[in-house]
């Protein structure tokens, strides 16, 4: 390689190509740290002591990391209740949701039956309708059934099907050729059975997809246990961390910590599933099925 | 994913049982015809949605449009009143013009905003250059973070004087404002938090981005076309479809704007001068606070109106700009 660049070589093609991917690349890095500073800032502060949280200008790195933070807010407040709590509500919904949206989507997708189409517009129209105009008579509802102050309107709606679930799961399931069924169907298998032995298995992409989404859902809910649960025992991390802010006034070490401790799990589960978040936006762009 | 294999497995296990059926008598029985078969089983498996829709959606529905009229606040008989909620929203409350106002001015600003950034993001997301993996997964990961974390974070970064927001401001000698405790400010404030999760529309862009033709892009490049002429002829009408899809969905979330301001602006209270005081906090606020179920009711159906117009509406206006391959227009 000569040393020499000869002038000519800055207005080639593929100095151009290369320059403008390098001025890309240093624009995403700019913007990466700006999306991630936020993040930093919040583990930071929740390893802060307070003083070091009011000084001015404020500092980036803690001058000795106070671990014990964490430990003492986590004691503040009953959080490990809350956690069992918002489990128990996100792995039952999760499990309804996942069975059910997925019966559902396999009528829409696979069976003939009269008027599938006008209903499946339906389903689709239901995405258009704003969650709070059914939201008062929905909890007249359950406070007529008594339900209020306990799990089962955060959990039963979703064995009830959702919208955008079943559009997601037929998108998928119409992509799967109809000839597999149809050695089961010689053989006399019926709907449910080939729903059961030959479509679950075939869709456990969507299914994971689907499981994920309602899963960070319900830890994510705020409205739900919001509207119905008071007393402090029943609480989901999302009430409880919400309630401790009034406990610990503006002792932002401990409000960050706790906050830090309710957003691992579902950083992790981003991390390990990243995958099934691209499927599922991928559905709803339309660039399969 | 072996499709041939589960398919073997299933031949094995039934084909000595084919006429049992044991777990479903009613329908397997003889004389009924296919077609009447396959409708019985298409509701079958469709009925819990169909209970759902009706009991979870259609029922209030119609349960709050007819509550609207009335009195009803839980404990006492529903009287009817007729207009009379609507007349006081309209006329008596200025509390609701404060929030119809604040909640348009936050849609107004949010959906172009975020539109245009996911577009943005999802060009530069879809170029190769080196890392690109790690740099859609670092942009993508405030859209899967919310909740009352967040919203505590984000109280925290824009805090006026030791927050992080301000202190970048003023390394460029600006003087930030106190964000959440300014009324003008406030809803800014919002809207800065809702473009940190911008990545979640980016990624439904960058799918579609890669389902367009490279070779759209060379026969341009061929013809001369500039990188906008590029962006402007053949991305934006290739992405059209997602991004009708993207604005009716984000117009809809944005009207139910209400988490956010409830957390931020301790326990609903609406934030100074009421400037965070959203359609769906005042509603929420005449129900569960003030048990005013008719009210309430009258406002979520006054939502629902103008929420279904702007989707007519866009859907209407759709047709004129929206591209689909092989011209048959849905």
């Amino acid at each position: 390689m000569s040393q020499y660049v000869s002038p000519k070589f800055y207005q080639t093609r593929s100095f151009k190509k290369k320059s403008k991917s390098l001025l890309i690349t240093l624009l995403l890095a700019a913007g990466s740290i700006i999306i991630l500073s936020p993040l930093w800032w919040m583990i930071s502060t929740s390893l802060k002591t307070p003083a070091e949280i009011a000084q001015f200008p404020p500092s980036f790195m803690p001058v000795k990391f106070q671990f014990s933070n964490y430990l003492k807010a986590w004691q503040t407040a009953p959080f490990t209740r809350w956690t069992l709590n918002t489990l128990f509500i996100a792995t039952c919904g999760t499990l309804g949701s996942v069975f059910i949206n997925s019966i559902v989507a396999y009528a829409f997708a696979k069976i003939n039956f009269k008027g599938r189409n006008v209903l499946f517009t339906i389903v689709l129209s239901t995405m258009l309708i704003p969650g709070f105009v059914t939201m008062v008579p929905q909890y007249i509802l359950f406070s007529k059934l008594g339900w209020i102050n306990t799990y089962l309107p955060l959990i039963v709606p979703a064995f009830f099907g959702s919208a955008f679930f079943i559009f997601l799961l037929r998108q998928f399931m119409m992509s799967i050729p109809n000839e597999l069924m149809e050695a089961a169907v010689l053989d006399g298998a019926n709907h449910w059975k080939i729903w059961w032995h030959i479509m679950l298995p075939l869709t456990k992409p969507a299914l994971i997809t689907v499981a994920i989404f309602s899963f960070t859902g319900a830890w994510n809910d705020v409205l739900g246990p919001l509207l119905y649960i008071n007393d402090e025992k029943l609480y989901t991390l999302q009430i409880g961390l919400q309630t401790f802010k009034g406990t610990v006034q503006t002792q932002w070490h401990y409000l960050m910590a706790m906050s830090v401790m309710v957003l691992i799990p579902i950083v992790l589960i981003f991390f390990f599933f990243q995958r099934y978040f691209i499927e599922g936006s991928n559905i709803s762009s339309g660039t399969k099925g | 994913m072996k499709p041939s294999q589960s398919v073997h497995v299933l031949e094995d296990k039934y084909i000595e049982k084919t006429s049992t059926a044991a777990d479903t008598p009613t329908i397997a029985k003889k004389g009924l015809s296919k077609k009447t078969r396959e409708n019985i089983w298409g509701y079958l498996f469709i009925s819990p949605w169909i209970i759902g829709f009706l009991g979870l959606t259609l029922g209030p529905l119609l349960f709050s449009l007819a509550a609207s009229f009335t009195d009803y606040n839980i404990t006492s008989t529903m009287n009817f009143i007729g207009l009379d909620n609507y007349k006081q929203m309209f006329t008596v409350d200025t509390l609701f013009w404060t929030s119809l106002w604040n909640t348009l001015y936050y849609v107004i600003f949010s959906v172009p905003l975020t539109t245009a950034g996911a577009i943005l993001l999802a060009v530069l997301l879809n170029q190769k250059v080196y890392g690109m993996k790690i740099f859609r997964t670092i942009y993508y990961l405030p859209a899967v973070l919310s909740g009352v974390a967040v919203y505590f974070l984000w109280m925290q970064l824009l805090s006026p004087s030791a927050g992080l927001v301000n202190t970048f401001l003023g390394w460029f000698g600006i003087d930030g404002p106190a964000w959440l405790f300014d009324p003008k400010w406030t809803k800014p404030a919002l809207l800065l938090m809702k473009m940190w999760s911008v990545g979640g529309g980016m990624l439904l862009y960058l799918a579609s981005l890669q389902g367009v033709s490279q070779q759209m892009y060379e026969a341009a490049e061929i013809e001369g076309a500039t990188a906008f002429q590029k962006f402007r002829y053949i991305t934006l009408p290739m992405i059209s479809p997602v991004i009708f899809f993207d604005l009716v969905t984000s117009t809809i979330g944005a009207f139910q704007i209400f988490q956010e301001a409830y957390v931020m602006t301790e326990n609903g209270s609406g934030g100074p001068s009421n400037s965070l005081l959203f359609y769906n906090l005042h509603m929420w606020n005449n129900a569960f606070k003030n048990f005013n179920m008719g009210y309430a009711s009258a406002m979520a159906w006054l939502l629902f109106i103008i929420v279904m117009a702007l989707t007519v509406f866009n859907m209407k206006f759709g047709k004129k700009w929206v591209h689909y391959e092989g011209g048959d227009k849905k």
